[in-house]
């Protein structure tokens, strides 16, 4: 630049200067909004696609009905925190409310699932263990309409108790941050379950070799039915930590178990470290696209999995192998 | 025999015609969409017959569906035959590039791919406010060369073309289905090693098969679009798709006719639920896919041909 | 003129395992070699890379002096080389006659005709004199999961020998299969394949066999070959009859010196 700067020069300049700025404002306060919602967004999907995947590393069952535990957790939650809030009693308490009455309906339904139907079906071909699953959710969906109506259920004390947090701007629920929390601590459990208990060794030894795991005598059919509640547990948490964000209401299993599917695709069927990377991609993907450019909001997550899949057709975590013949 | 099979087409085509006349408006209408969603578990079945389930043939129905929908609403184009044409070109013409991706993948991924897949229609159409969002729009009366129907006169119309479909797509499936390409299918469930040893692309075989079932659910869809006059994304939903599956299951996968009974027995008992007690329909259809799996595992079909061979002696 | 088939320096690993290293083997018009090996040798994994099914790690396979390294098996048959399998590859639902017509259809034919019956006189007569080559046309309306090892076994070739491939290679025609029996089986498998002029490669564990039938032996050992020549210079290599075979052969030969190496590898292991 010269010295000689003209009157002119100098106020296009600095109106540049602040035209940056305000860009630069507004894209990093998109981003961190973008960040944040995705990162919540996939805490909440890391926590359902984690029992998903697990069941399916374990029994090699890919469970449909994984939806409807989701959906059952949902109910129990704000179902009992409905009428938690209606006795008046301690506020903070509700919490725990929302998350025992899901877990031990999801618990209680896979205990019964697993077994009264599906350990007679051990064995059979895993399409034919889809459709069977297929077959539970549909039951499982109308029950939750006989035992809890088709009015939607609301239970956002939980949501509202913990008030907000303005970041650059941006008001964020803290709830939100407490699903990050506890999908963080979820999945902390499950890895230190996984690599430091001898149980979780078991574990892994069914899912890398059921055949060698039955010689060396472990108890598969114990650890399986551990799995499934471990799993259906799983399933219905996530559907206890959302009810307080949203009104629970008919068909939200079978809306969430097709975005679970793409999460654990994508990292790779069967891994959990494969089910928290999903997660991420598939949430970051969703927020950017709510954000930037909604009208794809459900597009952009089969794309991401497309394009994935076309590039690693195993997914990201698993390792292809060919039939020894 | 020739000459006699194809009289024996014609009498049952006019057979079933004079039915769906003859019977209550709204049994002649389910009668229809029996037809339409028949044709597309043809496919279904085609696909099982290859070891493969589908949960995604929503994404063609749909696509016939929406293609009916948008050439008689937007376009001014009724004719039956141009959107018969339209809908399978559009459907095969997807099912080329999808098909690419998904051909390659075997068991609960292709089920849940190509479930996935008909979820992204979904996703686009639900978003869609020129294709009328979650509702949908309404589906204008179609007519045939240059006729153009009376009210009365566009549901028979209608139904003949549902017919007509049913028969002669249910001619060429019988066909096909003992054809040297129809038997590919079964040899590649059986042993793709095996196929591919004999010098033949697996993948190819697919690949085809994919590209049929594709037309027949949006041929499917055409139908079902036509008679009920509106279409909606629900149709590319994934349970929608279930219901191709369960049905398909139902029937059986050993005969043409079985997709087309299993269509017709879905909708009476789907009527008949909603009726009778509303909460329970999908109760209904778990129970009765459990039972199929654990006690019918070829489907209803199997009881059909088991008394036909009993009463052969 | 070029081998029919020839490998340079063909590799292959699985993770740490090394299932094949400096595979170097020609094989001409018209020769029947048999292939021997322990369990895990890399007899399989030879047959498949040579067939396309496994991607080598390294080296060169050509046929008729070209590469058909990255070839799928379908493009590999279609070149000429065919193949039988250790554990029969079928299509276990269907009936035997139907296999052979579903294979007759897409090798031979190799037509799709979308709606030409499957099922004619014609074809059913062909397929009938195709089993009756193998002296399995009584199993012909047996389905398959229900047949015996040996019929499997037999019609497993049958399938791989319709494309006329001008080199066969079998991996364990008799395996699975009776002793009393495995003469009869590769009697009938070795008529037929004389009769097409096919170049042979067969894997078999019984030692009998491989000298009733082989002109050339391969001896695999970890990956590697041990030894390849004459079958009864390889079979009295005392380095093959120590970690190859096992035991001791009386291999009934001509040549001195051969016979020579067959005794010392006794006095090592009496000392
Ligand atoms: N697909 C595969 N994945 C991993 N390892 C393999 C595979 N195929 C072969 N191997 C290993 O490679 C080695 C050679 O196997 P191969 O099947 O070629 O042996 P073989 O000589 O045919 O033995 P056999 O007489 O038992 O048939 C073995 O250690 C085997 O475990
Ligand atoms: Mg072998």
């Amino acid at each position: 630049m010269t010295r000689h700067v003209g009157r002119a020069e100098l106020s296009l300049c600095s109106l540049l200067r602040a035209f940056g700025a305000k860009v630069w404002d507004v894209v990093m306060t998109q981003l961190l909004a973008i960040i944040i919602d995705g990162v919540v967004y996939a805490s909440w999907l890391f926590i359902i696609a984690a029992g998903l995947t697990l069941i399916y590393g374990v029994m090699r069952i890919l469970n449909m009905a994984h939806g409807s535990f989701y959906a059952i957790g949902a109910y129990a939650g704000a179902g009992m925190v409905g009428w938690y809030f209606s006795t008046g009693s301690v506020p903070w308490l509700s919490f725990a409310v929302l998350i025992g009455a899901a877990l031990i309906a999801g618990l209680f339904i896979g205990l019964l699932i697993e077994r009264g139907l599906l350990r007679f079906m051990y064995g059979r071909n895993e399409v034919v263990m889809i459709l069977v699953t297929y077959a539970i959710l549909l039951i499982l969906e109308d029950a939750i309409k006989l035992i809890w109506g088709v009015e939607p259920y609301f239970a956002y004390q939980p949501y509202s108790l913990l008030g907000r947090t303005k970041l650059a701007g941006l008001s964020f629920a803290n709830y939100d941050f407490m699903l990050i929390v506890v999908s963080t601590l979820i999945g902390l459990a499950l890895w230190y379950g996984l690599n430091r208990t001898r149980n979780g060794k078991l574990l892994r030894v069914v899912i890398h070799d059921r055949e060698i795991a039955q010689a060396l005598g472990i108890n598969v059919s114990r650890i399986f039915t551990i799995t499934f509640l471990i799993g259906a547990g799983l399933g219905a948490l996530a559907g206890a930590l959302t009810a307080p964000g949203l009104s629970v209401v008919p068909g939200i299993g079978i809306e969430v178990i097709v975005l679970a599917f793409a999460v654990v695709v994508i990292g790779g069927l069967g891994s959990v470290s494969g089910a928290l990377v999903g997660a991420l991609i598939v949430g970051l993907a969703r927020a950017a696209a709510v954000h930037l450019y909604p009208e794809v909001e459900l597009f952009v997550i089969y794309a991401v999995m497309g394009l994935v899949l076309a590039i690693r057709p195993q997914g990201l975590f698993a390792v292809a192998s060919a039939r020894k013949i | 025999m020739q000459t006699k099979s194809i009289l024996l087409l014609i009498g049952g085509a006019l057979g079933l015609f004079v039915l769906g006349l003859l019977v209550p408006e709204w049994l002649s209408y389910l009668m229809i969409i029996a037809m339409g969603k028949g044709i597309v578990v043809l496919g279904v079945v085609l696909l099982m017959r290859a070891g493969l389930v589908s949960f995604g043939q929503g994404l063609y129905y749909c696509i016939g569906a929406y293609v009916a929908g948008t050439l008689t609403q937007f376009a001014g184009i009724s004719d039956v035959l141009l959107i018969l044409l339209a809908s399978i070109a559009a459907s095969v013409l997807v099912a080329a590039l999808v098909g690419l991706l998904l051909c390659r993948y075997r068991g609960i991924f292709f089920a849940m791919f190509s479930m996935a897949f008909s979820m992204i229609l979904y996703g686009l159409l639900v978003r869609s406010s020129v294709l009328g969002s979650t509702d949908g729009f309404n589906v204008l009366r179609p007519s045939l060369l240059g006729w153009v129907p009376s009210d009365d006169a566009s549901s028979d119309l209608v139904l003949a073309v549902a017919v007509v479909m049913v028969m002669i797509l249910g001619s060429l499936m019988w066909l096909y289905f003992r054809s040297l390409s129809g038997y590919a299918g079964e040899a590649v469930r059986e042993n793709e090693i095996r196929v591919e040893y004999l010098g033949t692309s697996v993948f190819r075989i697919i690949y085809t098969k994919y590209l049929i079932a594709a037309a027949l659910a949006g041929i499917g869809g055409t139908v079902t679009a036509l008679v009920s006059g509106h279409v909606d994304p629900e149709m590319a939903y994934w349970t929608t798709s279930g219901e191709f599956v369960f049905i398909a299951l139902m029937g059986g996968t050993s005969h043409v006719a079985a997709p087309m009974v299993g269509a017709g027995l879905f909708e009476l008992l789907r009527t008949y639920a909603f009726a009778i007690a509303p909460y329970t329909w999908q109760m209904i259809l778990g129970s009765t896919l459990l039972l199929i799996i654990i006690f019918l595992p070829s489907g209803l079909w199997s009881l059909v041909s088991r008394f036909s061979r009993q009463a052969r002696g | 003129m070029s081998a029919l088939l020839e490998t340079r320096n063909l590799e292959r690993s699985f993770g740490a395992v090394t299932a094949a290293v400096d595979i170097n083997v020609s094989i001409n018009a018209g020769e029947v070699v048999g292939v021997i090996g322990s369990n895990g040798a890399g007899k399989t994994t030879f047959i498949n890379m040579v067939t396309g099914y496994l991607k080598p790690s390294a080296g060169e396979i050509l046929v008729d002096g070209r590469s058909i390294v990255g070839l799928q098996p379908r493009a590999v048959v279609r070149a000429g080389v065919g193949r039988s399998f250790q554990v029969a590859q079928l299509f276990p639902e269907l009936s035997v006659l139907d296999n052979v017509l579903v294979a007759l259809g897409l090798s031979v034919d190799r037509k799709l005709t979308l709606l030409r019956p499957l099922h004619s006189q014609k074809r059913r007569r062909k397929a009938l004199e195709i089993l009756a080559e193998y002296e399995i046309a009584g199993h012909a309306d047996e389905v398959v999961a229900t047949l015996p090892q040996g019929v499997r076994k037999l019609l497993d070739i049958a399938m791989a020998m319709l494309s006329s491939p001008r080199l066969m290679l079998l991996d364990e025609p008799t395996s699975g299969v009776a002793i009393e029996d495995k003469f009869a089986l590769m009697e009938t498998v070795m008529n037929r394949v004389r009769k097409s002029n096919a170049a042979t490669l067969f894997v078999e564990h019984d030692m009998d066999v491989v000298q009733r039938y082989a002109d050339r032996v391969l001896a695999f050992y970890d990956g590697r070959i041990l030894a390849d020549g004459t079958t009864a210079k390889v079979l009295s290599d005392p380095k093959v009859q120590e970690l190859v075979v096992g035991h001791h052969l009386d291999i009934e030969v001509d040549s001195a010196d051969a016979y020579e190496s067959t005794v010392v590898p006794m006095e090592v292991r009496n000392a």
